[in-house]
């Protein structure tokens, strides 16, 4: 009864360079809409590597991933890229945000290469976004004017801009103080709570973890626990 | 939608570097008005170069050649049809050197529309008498009006005017140089002698300076009537007729034309004056060369400046490319900053050479040899602007295409896992 949204089938990768390692060694498992998934695990154990696959950015690896039912197999590019602005938002352990444009103009980018609505429009649901975040008072700074916790929600703000099926971070608490770090938590667990969003979070921050639904735990490339 | 978007990052990512940006714009903008500035220059010197003896010289000379005939009285004979002739030591017969028949041969040029004007003349050699010293010089016999409307007579008469030579009888422009030797001065009466003997004096109106010292010294200039009085022929005679055409080009084909259909030499200007041509021609090429290695300079520097930004620019390509643009969008990202430096520092580089070339206009240049000239020339050409900026816009391109590519080709993962 509950959507789909994410499905691995199978995923194997191998790093070759200097030999071959198995990174991830048969990884299945789904991401159905509307849940708060966290992924733990120790370092090394291919966490992030995972999360690449998932976020269509790397496309070196055995298995298949389907996103919204559909499969990123014979994608091109192009295709993919389109798939990222559309379906996907990410939060990063650092926010990567552009100097060069002022706050809301970074939340907006993605939105306007969607091209869904218009630039008035746009620019209305990003300070919507900024709201829901608390930070609408800064819309008009640059971007490296704000504090780190700040830029996160920032960020944030930007994954949220075209309303994804999915979001995926990646230890975007990691960076922070623990003050700010709770923010950006209470931030994602109102997302999922009020607004249903679906969030895919690696991290290696037990505590937060365990306040999600579903932990997905690994340990050197497998899935250990579901 | 999509390409406003991507020009306006374009816009902010060169304006947040607006210094590089600058230093490159600079870059262009030098190599444009020096490429604008140089063969504005070059080519005004070269028209002045040229036009020294194009101007003065017929696109296609006829005249009667002193030349042995091509047909000998043994090639008419049936008897030695078939045979190889040996004859030895042939001789031109004495032919006169005027031109037959020569007014139809003006009526018939005169009606074709080929033609854009004529002028006959007769060459006279003569001596010029300095007291008991005789200098050989060559008198040109000229129809005066048409002399100075096809071929500018009175841009080099730097003395007097031309005109006398029509209202003075038995008046002359002498040579600059000649007149020198001969310490005359206008107003004073020379002496020559005709190649027949007779001694003939004449009134010196005027001065003539081609720019050519060794012509001056020897050429001066009579009317067609003086001339044809001191050598003792009728009024018919002339020994060249001076032909300018509408299109220069068509010369060689015209001559070999006038050549058959009225029996005479023809001679064209590019045969006569193929070192000219070679000359300029070669003087263009190394100013296109030496513009065109200023271009690809700056083209370096461009590509430099983006390779710069590019890696600065990195994580900025990353999210982007991570948040949904697609190698081609960020491709063009760069190709429109590349292209943008292009095409505003050329605009300015026009502008700049432009100024220049007018400065360089305004320059006193005063040379004896060229006597209508007063400052540097320069040749405003509208064609030198059009490839000034066109080539600034496909250096731009191409020194903005490989780092653009590089960008495009920029793995977001890379990037983000490096961290």
């Amino acid at each position: 009864m509950s959507q789909i949204v994410l499905q691995a089938k199978g995923i194997n990768k191998s790093f070759h360079d200097p030999i071959t390692i198995q990174i991830l060694k048969d990884i299945n498992f789904t991401v159905n809409k509307g849940e708060f998934v966290s992924v733990i695990g120790k370092s090394g154990c291919g966490k992030s590597t995972l999360l690449y696959i998932l976020s269509t950015m790397d496309t070196d690896f055995q298995g298949e991933l389907l996103i919204d039912g559909e499969s990123t197999r014979n994608k091109k590019e192009g295709q993919l890229a389109l798939v990222r602005n559309e379906k996907i938002g990410f939060v990063f352990q650092f926010h990567y945000l552009l100097n060069e444009f002022s706050v809301l103009r970074n939340v907006m980018l993605p939105g306007l290469k969607l091209g869904k609505y218009s630039e008035e429009e746009v620019e209305h649901r990003a300070m919507q976004k900024l709201k829901i975040l608390g930070i609408e008072n800064e819309a008009h700074k640059m971007a490296n004017q704000l504090s780190g916790g700040q830029k996160q929600r920032v960020a944030i703000a930007r994954a949220l801009i075209n309303d994804p099926l999915i979001i995926m971070g990646d230890e975007p608490t990691g960076n922070l103080d623990k003050k700010n770090g709770k923010i950006v938590f209470d931030i994602f667990q109102e997302l999922a709570q009020e607004f249903k969003q679906t969030l895919l979070i690696v991290t290696h921050d037990n505590e937060f973890a365990n306040s999600t639904d579903r932990i997905i735990e690994m340990e050197d490339g497998r899935i250990v626990k579901l | 939608m999509n390409i406003k978007l991507l020009l306006t990052i374009a816009k902010s990512l060169l304006l947040a570097r607006w210094r590089q940006t600058l230093v490159a714009a600079i870059g262009v903008t030098f190599s444009i008005t020096m490429f604008i500035t140089l063969l504005s220059f070059m080519s005004g010197l070269n028209d002045l170069l040229d036009g020294l003896i194009l101007n003065r010289t017929a696109h296609i000379k006829l005249f009667n050649e002193i030349k042995a005939t091509k047909d000998q009285p043994i090639d008419l004979s049936d008897k030695f049809k078939s045979s190889y002739h040996f004859i030895h030591s042939i001789k031109p017969s004495n032919a006169r050197q005027e031109i037959y028949n020569n007014g139809a041969i003006l009526k018939a040029l005169n009606s074709d529309k080929r033609v854009k004007g004529i002028a006959p003349k007769i060459i006279a050699q003569v001596f010029y008498n300095v007291g008991a010293i005789d200098i050989t010089g060559v008198i040109n016999g000229i129809d005066v009006e048409a002399e100075n409307k096809l071929f500018f007579f009175n841009d080099y008469v730097t003395a007097g005017n031309y005109i006398d030579l029509l209202n003075v009888p038995n008046s002359i422009i002498l040579g600059k140089g000649a007149a020198e030797k001969m310490l005359a001065n206008i107003g004073d009466v020379i002496q020559i002698t005709t190649p027949k003997g007779d001694r003939i004096q004449l009134k010196v109106v005027g001065f003539f300076q081609s720019g050519l010292v060794e012509l001056d010294k020897v050429q001066s200039y009579c009317s067609l009537t003086t001339t044809q009085k001191l050598l003792g022929k009728s009024s018919n005679y002339i020994t060249d007729i001076q032909v300018k055409l509408n299109d220069m080009t068509t010369a060689p084909v015209l001559a070999k034309e006038y050549a058959n259909t009225f029996g005479i030499d023809a001679e064209d200007i590019q045969t006569a004056n193929s070192q000219f041509e070679t000359g300029s021609s070669i003087r263009t090429l190394i100013s296109y060369a030496v513009g065109i290695t200023l271009l690809i300079v700056a083209g370096f520097g461009i590509y430099n400046i983006l390779n710069m930004m590019i890696y600065e620019k990195m994580d900025s390509i990353a999210i982007l490319k991570a948040t949904g643009f697609s190698g081609k969008d960020v491709n063009t990202i760069f190709v429109v900053i590349a292209l943008s430096i292009g095409f505003f520092g050329g605009l300015v580089g026009l502008l700049f050479g432009f100024g220049l070339s007018s400065v360089i206009d305004q320059i006193p240049f005063n040379t004896a040899s060229l006597p209508t000239i007063k400052t540097y020339p320069i040749n405003y050409n509208p064609k030198f602007y059009t490839i000034g900026i066109t080539f600034s816009l496909i250096t731009t391109y191409f020194a903005g295409l490989f780092p653009a590519r590089k960008a495009s080709k920029i793995d977001p993962v890379v990037i983000i896992r490096g961290k």
